[in-house]
């Protein structure tokens, strides 16, 4: 259903497809929505076009799903202790939450120095400076102006994609884990109780703190991850198409705009993720 | 071959700048309370006084996007109430799972 109505807010998107492949290339394109009656879809309720009204309804959809997530965090985060020693002597364990500042503190290319929630920060920096150049995308699709709309998709794209490469790499981090590890005591794979020392994080067992620390990072970034990536497939689409000239022969510049939400719903998502994961 | 047949055939607006500098404000606004909120998490102490504010600030920043960035607030008035009036339950939703979350602490330990 979800992703039905995901896959409606393109609606022209496919329409257009087929104009534009080779036999038909120089058959004259039908303006399907200017002939239609009030009766035939030709109106517009709620005076959005059918794309955009069908991307809103997804996001809507899409905000629920990310916001059960986040609150499940919420709650499973309240029902340990949080750990409430001193920050030089911090070690983690099953036993209480970890102090995200503690956990998040790696820099690339800078092994072993203490930058708190740095790089997490620069990555914040780059999905809003990206949501900027697409909503100047996005009015430059306003006025019609190409040559606008190409240099600002360019720059959400690039933004997108080099976001897309710190989470990779923090997420190749938090696997592998820090120099010492953690000793933990905790059930393993073939029901026995184990004590050992852990590096790293998978799903069973991690070095910072309870199993569903690393569960919910995993899944909520891990699914937030997923949205950026289709998010720059989409902007690589809509980058292309503008540029050469798809959008000027069609008329109007609305999938720039309908691109440009679901970006910015992606930037929405991460404001919340950046609060509930490495700041409380 | 048909690519290169696009004469752009559209009227090309000129910039408002007003309004582009409306966007940069609104990107302003919302690094200051990025950083703000960097601040606080390196100089308050850790507890429900700092986690109201965090969570405020994040609305705060979230009604930013909303209304600035994808323009929900110049849709017609329907629209803008069937997206934001069905967010109410979420409000239910963190009351019932918070405390359910502080009952299986108090369980626990």
């Amino acid at each position: 259903m979800v992703v039905f109505v995901f896959i409606s807010a393109f609606k022209s998107l496919k329409i257009n497809l087929v104009h534009y492949s080779p036999m038909s290339a120089h058959s004259t394109v039908i303006e399907a929505s200017t002939k239609r009656g009030v009766w035939g879809g030709g109106n517009e309720p709620l005076k959005a076009s059918y794309g955009k009204l069908m991307m809103w309804f997804f996001l809507l959809s899409d905000i629920f799903t990310f916001a059960a997530f986040l609150i499940s965090y919420l709650a499973i985060r309240v029902s340990y202790p949080a750990y409430a020693g001193a920050a030089e002597t911090f070690t983690g364990s099953n036993e209480y939450w970890p102090v995200p500042e503690l956990v998040f503190e790696a820099l690339p290319f800078l092994h072993g120095v203490h930058a708190p929630l740095i790089f997490v920060g620069i990555m914040t920096f780059i999905l809003i400076a990206s949501s900027v150049t697409m909503v100047l995308a996005v009015e430059a699709g306003h006025r019609n102006d190409r040559n606008d709309v190409v240099k600002w998709m360019l720059w959400t794209l690039l933004g997108g994609i080099t976001f897309l490469s710190c989470q990779a790499w923090e997420w190749s981090h938090f696997i592998h884990g820090t120099d010492g590890g953690s000793m933990l005591t905790y059930v393993n794979g073939l029901g026995q109780n184990v004590s050992e020392t852990v590096f790293g994080a998978n799903l069973m067992v991690n070095e910072y703190g309870p199993a569903s620390f690393a569960q919910l990072f995993f899944f909520i970034t891990g699914f937030h991850g997923f949205h950026v990536t289709i998010g720059v497939f989409l902007l690589f689409l809509c980058f292309y198409q503008a540029a050469v000239g798809i959008y000027d022969k069609r008329g109007h510049y609305e999938m720039v705009e309908k691109i440009g939400l679901y970006w910015h719903f992606v930037d929405l998502v991460w404001v919340f993720v950046f609060t509930l994961f490495y700041l409380i | 071959m048909e690519i290169q047949d696009t004469k752009s055939t559209l009227q090309v607006t000129p910039r408002n700048e007003d309004k582009i500098k409306k966007i940069w404000k609104t990107a302003l606004i919302l690094l200051a309370i990025t950083v703000s909120e960097f601040i606080m998490a390196f100089t308050m102490d850790r507890g429900i006084l700092l986690y109201t504010l965090f969570i405020l600030l994040t609305i705060w920043k979230a009604k930013y996007i909303m209304m600035e960035f994808m323009h929900l607030g110049d849709e017609a008035k329907p629209l803008f109430y069937s997206i934001i009036v069905p967010l109410i339950f979420l409000i239910w939703l963190v009351i019932a799972l918070v405390k359910e979350g502080s009952d299986i602490f108090l369980m626990r330990w």
